[in-house]
């Protein structure tokens, strides 16, 4: 009935339309991506194995049984069916068994901290291949890329050679945003004080887009850069470029960076100062302020008993007044 | 504000002239509507000198009936506001490409979505399940109150005053511009320092109190107030579904009213729970929040399913299939929402196997689920089904609900979360079975029990044409939102560069508009239904012919429900009582105790409101002043003695004879 064609009809439109779009999470250029596109694949395919005989049960029953239809059996004191009630918690169970073991094993394979072991499908990384360490920081309302194995810095432009394993190592400076390329692999949370990783390949060469997921604020939909997957000798070339390029990223850079700012244009740092992503991590890029794995040690230390007082809380933190500071742990 | 005196900042705290969006055309327009629509309202009501009528039958009642329709009134009412939202909203990311950044700015439009995802939870849906456990829970179980009936009307009372605070910052201040859930530290006074996540905490902290003491109340008279022989595995599904979503509630609200007080005290006096500095850390707060979110969607979801249930048995002319597994599926959900928050934050860095076990539980839900809708599919097979409109509501469920179900599924696989989270898939999905599960059945809800509380039925022309926009409108509007969200949009922008993307945001902006027409098309059927109502009255008590207790009354039934108890026999005690001969007494009334109408639930809500405002714009002596107002207006009402009379036994008489008279009148007829 108009239930019916309706459903047809959504069906045949999402087909088609699925068809003419350019659907990256479906179509994706990095392996991690395109295993996760495979379980999303998998696990739909899975659960229509269900649905779809329910939907069609549904219209069969509403039609067959409705009211004008005085052919049809009617039963109105039929209520219960061992047989069928085993059937109605089973078919579900052994769906749900066959997901949670693709569900177990995907999660695992797919973890974003654990390193990726494949280019490809029978493609496995070799032995001593080099990864890519790029460190993320998520800004107001811009992304900062260090690459602390070249020395360099980017904002709001990212490049990684071709089919090479890359570490992102995520952080944010102050509120929370997530960190996602969808042609390259799930997105992870870029979260102040706290590390985040992600581990991720690009199979193919081009021009991708990378975004925050996670809403942060007024300049959020700006939020945008561009990912390019080159070829190696065209991003040695870019890491030349780079550098020549000039830009020095100091912590005085760096903080006058960090203010909230909205479509910012790509900069490049040919040097970065030393530790600055640590600095980042603990909120301690302001050298006024204490850094956060130190105030935990401090704390860890206190905790264990006995070495409090050797250990000097010798810095002022923004929220003490001076009448704190003067204070010694107790 | 600077050069203001002491004194005046004393007096007004934060509230200055600038608070009130003189500069924003599109505020002040809708300040200048709602003023002269709100106006006209009052107007009228001064007119019709309804002011008393409204004052002693409604807002001071204690009648678990007349408390279940004002919860309804205050759901659509939001309903509404929250719609205009959303409206608002798909007209901004149609438009705002490339060059155009469309009519709102992120200021304001930053403030639409969150304040959609607030009221429509917290509003229009909460309201909704409450108003329909309220009316319907001590009618199915042979009850002539709720355990508390005082507590009922505060409780409402309580809702409202957070609904109030919600509009008002409409006009004076600004709400939260954090998203629904207000994660720190983007809520914290670092980033939101102004008052706009204060009204979010205040409102849903008053609006809290009155939804957790509903909870306990309801609970306690499922547990307590059941008529005799109505052991649990006899009571109707509805009320199984009801009596498990208030034990959620009970469970699950103290921990959002906990969180919600961390989040006031790092706001407001320093401390550092979810802020980086001084070992504080946002995802405790993530991880609360959820604690108590996601039990909340099956708190809303819960009821509906009985809804469902019985309307799907009633209008198949059958005993519901699998009634004990059906009980069992709806305990084990409600056990099991308690064991999958995590999956709201898989991509948060949480190791896989902590992964996997949050992704399991939820796929594990989906069995309990699954049985439900194979269940109401049973129960329908060897029916005779009449496709009146809460059964049409019921099938649009059906068909959309599993689909809602499968994308749900789906997202609780980690890995394909990592793709999916955040996105527009996700927010297909959830609308997908917000609207096409509790909204729905909300509706189902509302067209099946109307002849109940009003005495007649609901305009059929009407009710198709607004389901059948609902319907489609929803599959246009959210189908397009699969589609990006697989295209890998995400969600709360509101700008976008791609210009490929806006045929299918201008599609779903038209899905928007069908279902726009499906809310004006309910208004045009309650309108049209009140105007026509002599045509469409039920004298029977019983239009449906009906299979539980609620339907052995008069429409509306008298202010005591039931003036002899009645004894249950079997799990559809009505059906029973019909094919079995049951005789209704006709004589032998006595009097009847009743709770008595009281003004203290509404004077309590009224002063939480004001201190809440008062906290929200650090107006500190008037916070203090209807602190103590509130503690002592609650103690003062311990001392009101005067709480109870009797229903005499010839008034008692004189209404059932009344009943007796037109049951007579309609077997002349038939």
């Amino acid at each position: 009935m108009s239930v019916r064609v309706l459903r047809g009809l959504s069906v045949t439109v999402l087909l088609a339309l699925l068809g003419a779009c350019h659907a990256v999470v479906l179509k994706p250029a990095g392996d991690v991506a395109l295993q996760q596109r495979d379980l999303v694949v998998a696990s739909t395919v899975l659960m229509l194995l269900i649905i779809v005989p329910v939907m069609v049960l549904t219209a069969v029953f509403a039609w067959r049984y409705r009211a004008s239809n005085k052919q049809a059996t009617y039963k109105p004191d039929w209520h219960h069916s061992t047989q069928l009630e085993l059937v109605i918690w089973a078919a579900p169970l052994l769906i749900v068994i066959a997901l949670g073991a693709l569900t177990w094993i995907g999660t695992h394979t797919l973890d974003p901290y654990r390193k990726i072991d494949r280019l490809g499908a029978g493609r496995p990384v070799a032995k001593g291949a080099e990864t890519l360490q790029v460190q993320v920081v998520a800004l107001d309302w811009k992304w900062l890329f260090i690459y602390p194995d070249y020395g360099i810095a980017t904002v709001n432009e990212l490049a990684a050679p071709v089919d090479t394993p890359i570490t992102f190592h995520i952080t944010a400076s102050n509120v929370m945003n997530s960190f996602f390329i969808p042609a390259l692999a799930g997105q992870i949370y870029a979260m102040p004080a706290m590390e985040t990783q992600l581990n991720a390949v690009i199979n193919q060469p081009g021009e991708y887009e990378g975004f925050s997921a996670n809403y942060s604020g007024a300049g959020f939909s700006n939020m945008r850069f561009r990912f390019h997957g080159l070829s190696e000798a065209e991003f040695r070339h870019w890491v030349q470029q780079v550098k020549a390029d000039g830009g020095s990223l100091q912590r005085a850079d760096y903080l006058e960076l960090a203010r909230p700012s909205e479509r910012e244009p790509v900069h490049h740092y040919g040097k970065v100062a030393d530790g600055l992503y640590d600095a980042i991590l603990n909120l301690c890029v302001d050298p006024q302020q204490m850094c956060v794995n130190r105030m935990m040690a401090i704390d860890a230390s206190k905790n264990s008993g006995g070495h409090a007082d050797m250990v000097m809380n010798d810095m002022t933190m923004d929220h003490d007044t001076p009448d704190h500071a003067d204070r010694h742990p107790e | 504000m600077q050069d203001r005196s002491d004194l005046m900042n004393f007096i007004f705290g934060r509230l200055s002239w600038d608070a009130i969006p003189f500069h924003e055309p599109i505020l002040l327009i809708t300040f200048i509507v709602v003023a002269l629509l709100g106006g006209a309202l009052l107007g009228w009501i001064t007119w019709a000198r309804k002011w008393t009528y409204l004052w002693t039958e409604w807002f001071t009642s204690i009648d678990h009936k007349k408390i279940g329709v004002m919860y309804m009134v205050l759901g659509i009412v939001m309903l509404l506001r929250g719609f205009s939202d959303a409206i608002m909203m798909r007209i901004q990311q149609a438009i705002s490409f490339g060059d155009s950044t469309g009519y709102l700015p992120p200021h304001h439009y930053d403030q639409i979505f969150t304040a959609h995802g607030v009221i429509m939870i917290f509003f229009v849906a909460m309201p909704f399940i409450t108003g329909l456990i309220n009316y319907v829970v001590p009618l199915q179980i042979g009850a002539r109150d709720v355990a508390f009936p005082f507590l009922n009307n505060f409780s409402f009372w309580m809702t409202t005053a957070g609904a109030v605070l919600v509009m008002m910052s409409l006009f004076v201040g600004e709400f939260a511009r954090t998203g629904w859930l207000a994660y720190p530290p983007l809520s914290g006074i670092a980033y939101s320092p102004d008052v706009g996540v204060d009204y979010y905490i205040w409102s849903l902290q008053i609006a809290g109190v009155g939804t957790l003491l509903s909870g306990v109340n309801l609970m306690v008279t499922i547990i307590k107030m059941r008529a005799p022989g109505m052991t649990l595995m006899k009571m109707p599904i509805f009320t199984w579904t009801a009596l498990c979503t208030n034990v959620l509630i009970v469970a699950a609200f103290p921990v959002l009213t906990a969180v919600l007080v961390l989040l006031s005290l790092d706001r407001y006096v320093g401390t550092h729970f979810f802020t980086n500095a001084l070992g504080g850390n946002a995802m405790m707060y993530v991880n609360l929040i959820w604690i108590w979110g996601h039990p909340e969607v099956y708190i809303l979801i819960l009821p509906m399913f009985g809804v469902f249930s019985e309307v799907v048995s009633t209008f198949s002319g059958k005993r519901l299939f699998g009634y004990a597994s059906m009980v069992y599926a709806t305990v084990v959900i409600t056990i099991l929402s308690y064991l999958v928050w995590l999956h709201h934050f898989f991509t948060m860095g949480s190791g896989a196997s902590v992964n996997s076990f949050f992704g399991i539980t939820t796929m594990i839900i989906s069995i309990p689920t699954g049985a439900k809708m194979f269940n109401w599919l049973f129960t329908m097979y060897r029916g005779r089904i009449r496709f009146e409109l809460p059964m049409l509501w019921t099938m649009g469920f059906m068909f959309t609900f599993v689909i809602g179900g499968m994308t749900g599924v789906l997202l609780a696989v980690p890995p394909a979360d990592f793709v999916l989270h955040n996105s527009l898939f996700l927010i297909a999905h959830f609308h997908n079975v917000i609207i096409g599960g509790v909204l729905f059945g909300a509706f189902a809800g509302i067209t099946f029990w109307f002849p109940k509380a009003t005495g007649f039925k609901l305009d059929v022309f009407w009710g198709r044409m607004s389901f059948w926009f609902w319907l489609v409108g929803f599959w246009v509007a959210f189908m397009p939102l699969y589609i990006l969200g697989l295209m890998g949009v995400t969600r709360r922008l509101s700008h976008f560069d791609d210009p490929s993307l806006q045929i299918w945001f201008q599609i779903a902006a038209f899905g928007a508009l069908l279902i726009f027409f499906g809310i004006v098309f309910f208004i045009v059927q309650l309108v049209v239904s009140i105007r026509r109502r002599e045509s469409l009255r039920d004298l029977s008590g019983d239009p449906w012919n009906s299979r539980t207790l609620e339907w052995s009354t008069s429409s509306p039934p008298p202010a005591y429900n039931f003036a002899f108890t009645p004894r249950i026999h079997d799990l559809d005690a009505w059906w029973d009582m019909k094919t079995g001969g049951h005789q209704r007494p006709v004589e032998g009334f006595k009097a009847i105790h009743m709770p008595k109408n009281t003004a203290a639930g509404f004077i309590l809500a009224m002063i939480a409101m004001v201190c809440g405002f008062a906290l929200i714009w650090h107006v500190w002596w008037l916070a203090a002043l209807s602190f103590v107002g509130l503690i002592g207006s609650a103690i003062a009402h311990t001392f009101n003695y005067d709480r109870d009379f009797h229903i005499p036994a010839a008034e008692v008489a004189r209404v059932e004879n009344e009943r007796t008279q037109q049951l007579a009148q309609l077997a002349s007829v038939s």
